[in-house]
């Protein structure tokens, strides 16, 4: 089975203290370490168990900047066969149609079978997968948490319903899917397995190797614009707590005593 | 000398000469003894390189002191001083049974050096030893058998029991040593019933009593027993011998050489191959021991060696607290492998299967807290840390690491601690500072004498920058020109190293050695044990590296550091031996003396688990990420042992035993009763300050006036 898996560079939220910028745009960008967003990073996993049950090659892209190798070069120390950059100037400032335009492009340059994206990204919309299904034409499950090779021409997925309950479905290949976190246990990528693909050659395309018009994709497609971003503001009824750890859970516990929670 | 019966090597039975028998017996057993020993040394011969032909005189030393004096033996009493005694007798009883296995065929044969006096002493000796044996066996089977101590037990996931094996041997020497007397003692009732001379077996040994028995018997009975008890003795010597490189007693053979090559240094860990340096480490296509031959000979050789006592396990904190390990199955398993896979009959090596999966476990070798408390119990010189880093990197190389460690290595490799600060925040810590303590930064051209080595846990930690304040506050009051690296400084990456993540430890030791070369500083000190044994142990090109405490009791006995008496005399207290500190780097003493040196303190030990038998808190570093399977914690059976000692305040000396005999004091409930300090924080609290210390003198001249 050939499978396309979609990965995006995140700001690591587990290892960051984020803040926002001056003037209110963006996160304070200077500080942060990145990493491959963690659901991609199931849909990795996910990929590579598939093939080395029933055979085939596993392709990651990743859209973004030049910065963007480092987590393809990660996927691929983890065991990804192949991996893509996509990369372009004219790509910066697209909304999620423009994203989701730019992947079909890459998804119709080879022969994928399935393709896999995270549920959602770190600093994302989770919007993708389901957008790239459609432009695609090809049937597509969110959030889903088990994936069972049927044949060649179906998948038994199960997806996670609101409220704990499991939902199993038959999809038609080829699909896309979109990846919950916990469908499997990702592999640890280790220093020396980074080193080992320092030097595999990742093919680096834009949008004229994708046949993309720059009118289509980036600022000038984007139909949709952040005008903001910020901490919202404290509402009626929120508090902070602040303090040590164990200050915190100190005053949790006479919050909730107080008010009844517990006794 | 005359003699009134024909010897083995004269006689013959219906017609045939028995010195057929005493020679065939011999070389057919020394055949497929020879044999069994080439199948056993095959793994061996595959197995991945080690080097440990270095410091001979220390390794003749170790062997003469632990093989040959059996030194370990006394820590478990009982047990130990049946093995002295067995030991003993089988040293002494090799060249007897020697000589006796040639005079089968050369009937006068007598061993060089033995026919003088030499001799006759040696006759009066051999003839105790076999009779010591006899009661050791006696007693061994006793305890074995029917008090059945709880150490010899197989839980059942490991397999089935090893008491009848164990009996069976003993029933094998008790054997041997009664053949071997009767042996003798017909010899002499028959002289004696002649009135020929005989050399009198010594006085109530077992071939006195012997002879004795069988004063009234016939010369044709005596005749027949002498035959029969010499080919009992010749037949069962044979069949032990080849039986011994089957299961535990293999031992008997292997663990002079065992010993002889055990761990010299402690502390370190064994390069990930041997011969291969740091920089052709990328050229190897796999890391660390996935199948059995990935294992050195000398891990192969501990596997033959176990003799199965159980005392590694039995000081196991991660057995104690119901992890899924057990120190002792480690070996027997291994043993079990090599036995499976490299029969004595058939296929050697069979298809290298992962042993993951297979004989050990993931849970079970990330259970490991490294303490040493096996390696230090062991009798025979078997290693488990290497061991387990070694099966660690295997995990590593195949991604097999729990989610809950991949984040604190993915943070340490990206920040440099495994919590994933911020790097600028490293040095936060100072901005708390007691009043007229200061820390100077190592940047910007700024320079000291000594560094002062944080490491990350101290840097971070809310409840853990209190050590490194306290650290600061002694540093300055002894008058040492002292800095910290500040956010130059990473993680010292000894836990990184110890779970098997080599490459990304020796990026993070890299990186601080530059950066500490760089500062020009000219010694170092740090509260983390951890941290002292990477920079001592495992880095090299370092300026000397102290621990706080040895600091602490140089600069007391200098004058540089004064304390105060102790605040509370009714608090008793006791020292918790950090395993860095203490069992790998053998610093007991000094915090000891850190604490004796406030004057008024009472302090007391966790006798039988203090010093080399320090009981693990529950582990540094990465282990307070690491979610295992237990019954209870380690620092809750800490805690335990401190409050059985009569003590109200545990002291440690490392930032991680701190953490966790905090929460293990809160965990058994026991805030208010038990509490826990670290040695600088106790230290820090009874210091005179310079400024006061006239005062505080002048006082101490009134108060004697009166």
């Amino acid at each position: 089975m050939e499978i396309l898996v979609c990965v995006k560079r995140v700001p690591d939220t587990a290892e960051n203290e984020i803040e926002i910028n001056r003037d209110g745009s963006d996160i304070e960008r200077d500080d942060l370490v990145y990493s491959v967003n963690e659901w991609d990073n199931y849909a990795v996993e996910e990929a590579i168990q598939i093939v080395d049950k029933v055979g085939g090659a596993v392709t990651v892209v990743s859209l973004g900047d030049e910065e963007s190798e480092e987590v393809v070069r990660r996927e691929m120390a983890m065991g990804a066969h192949n991996g893509i950059l996509v990369t372009d100037d004219v790509f910066a400032g697209s909304d999620g149609k423009g994203i989701a335009a730019i992947l079909k492009a890459v998804v119709e340059k080879g022969t994928y079978d399935l393709i896999l994206t995270g549920a959602q990204a770190d600093d994302g919309a989770g919007q993708i997968g389901g957008m790239l299904a459609a432009m695609l034409d090809m049937p597509y499950a969110s959030v889903v948490n088990s994936i069972e090779v049927l044949n060649d021409s179906q998948l038994k997925v199960g997806r996670e319903i609101e409220g704990g309950n499991q939902e199993m479905n038959e999809i038609a290949l080829p699909c896309v899917l979109s990846i919950q976190t916990g469908i499997n246990e990702p592999r640890y990528v280790g220093i020396r397995g980074i080193r080992k693909v320092a030097s595999v050659d990742i093919p680096i395309w834009g949008a004229s190797d994708l046949g993309l018009d720059p009118a289509n994709v980036g600022e000038s497609g984007a139909g949709v614009k952040r005008v903001d971003y910020f901490v919202p503001e404290l509402g009626e009824g929120a508090e902070i707590l602040e303090g040590s750890n164990e200050e915190i859970a100190e005053k949790l516990i006479d919050l909730l005593k107080a008010k009844g929670g517990i006794k | 000398m005359e003699s009134a019966l024909i010897s083995p090597a004269a006689a013959s039975i219906f017609g045939i000469p028995t010195i057929l028998f005493s020679i065939l017996i011999p070389v057919v057993g020394i055949a497929i003894f020879a044999f069994i020993m080439i199948r056993r040394i095959t793994p061996l011969v595959k197995a991945a390189p080690d080097e440990r032909f270095c410091c001979i005189g220390h390794r003749i030393f170790l062997t003469l002191k632990i093989w040959l004096a059996q030194w370990r033996q006394p820590r478990y009493m009982l047990a130990g001083i049946i093995h002295i005694f067995i030991f003993a007798g089988f040293i002494i009883l090799g060249a007897r049974s020697t000589q006796l296995v040639i005079q089968g065929f050369s009937e006068n044969f007598i061993l060089p050096g033995f026919s003088g006096i030499f001799g006759q002493i040696y006759n009066v000796l051999k003839d105790y030893a076999a009779t010591w044996i006899l009661i050791a066996c006696a007693i061994a089977a006793v305890r074995r058998g029917i008090f059945k101590p709880a150490r010899y037990v197989v839980p059942p996931r490991y397999g089935k029991d090893h008491t009848t094996e164990a009996i069976f041997v003993l029933g094998l020497i008790s054997t041997l040593m009664i053949s071997e007397s009767i042996f003798e003692a017909s010899l002499v009732a028959a002289q004696t019933q002649k009135s020929l001379h005989t050399e009198f077996p010594a006085p109530l040994s077992l071939a006195w009593a012997f002879s004795h028995m069988l004063s009234g018997f016939s010369q044709a009975a005596l005749q027949n027993t002498h035959l029969i008890t010499y080919f009992i003795h010749d037949l069962t010597f044979f069949f032990f011998l080849c039986f011994l490189p089957l299961g535990k007693h293999f031992h008997v053979i292997t663990s002079i050489f065992n010993v002889f090559f055990m761990r010299v240094e402690k502390g370190n860990v064994k390069p990930v191959r041997y011969g291969i340096s740091d920089e052709q480490l990328d050229d190897l296509d796999s890391f660390g021991v996935k199948v059995f031959e990935d294992f050195t000979w000398k891990h192969m050789l501990d596997f033959y060696s176990c003799a199965d006592c159980g005392r590694c396990s039995d000081r196991c904190p991660a057995t104690a607290v119901g992890r899924p390990l057990s120190p002792r199955f480690i070996s027997i398993k291994g043993r079990d492998y090599a036995f499976k896979h490299y029969p004595l009959i058939g296929g050697n090596g069979a298809e290298a299967k992962p042993l993951i999966g297979d004989i050990y476990d993931e849970d079970e070798i990330w259970s490991c807290t490294t303490c040493g408390a096996c390696e230090q119990e062991c009798p025979l010189g078997i290693e488990y840390i290497d061991k387990m880093v070694d099966l660690r990197r295997g995990m590593v190389d195949e991604g097999l690491v729990p989610q809950s460690l991949q984040k604190p290595l993915g943070a340490l490799e990206k920040r440099g601690n495994p919590w994933g600060k911020m790097e600028r925040k490293r040095a936060d810590w100072i901005k708390a500072l007691a009043e007229g303590s200061s820390v100077k930064i190592l940047e910007k051209g700024t320079v000291a004498e000594t560094l002062y080595f944080v490491d990350s846990i101290s840097s971070f930690d809310d409840r853990m920058q209190e050590i490194a304040r306290c650290t600061a506050q002694i540093l300055n009051a002894a008058e040492i020109d002292f800095g910290i690296l500040g956010k130059a400084e990473k993680d010292s990456g000894h836990e990184a190293r110890r779970f098997g993540e080599e490459m990304l430890y020796q990026g993070l030791r890299d990186y601080n050695t530059e950066a500490i070369l760089n500062s020009g500083v000219q010694h170092i000190v740090t509260a983390d044990p951890h941290a002292f044994n990477a920079l001592k142990k495992d880095y090299t090109e370092l300026p000397p590296v102290e621990h706080i405490s040895q600091m602490v009791v140089r600069h007391v006995q200098s004058g540089k550091i004064r304390l105060k008496a102790v605040e509370d005399p009714t608090k008793i207290y006791v020292y918790h031996d950090a395993c860095y500190l203490g069992r790998h780097n053998n610093v007991y003493d000094d915090p000891r003396q850190a604490i004796d040196s406030i004057k008024g303190i009472k302090r007391v030990e966790m006798t039988g688990n203090c010093r080399d038998r320090s009981f693990c808190c529950g582990g540094g570093g990465l282990m307070l990420f690491y979610e295992p399977e237990e019954e209870q914690r380690m620092g809750v059976l800490r805690v335990e042992m401190a409050q059985q000692s009569g003590a109200h305040v545990i002291v440690t000396a490392c930032p991680f035993c701190l953490v966790n005999i905090e929460d293990a004091i809160k965990v058994s409930g026991l805030e208010g009763q038990m509490e826990v300090l670290d040695l600088t924080e106790l230290i820090a609290q009874h210091l005179i300050p310079e400024d006061r210390r006239q005062n505080t003198d002048g006082r101490r001249q009134r108060s004697g006036d009166r």
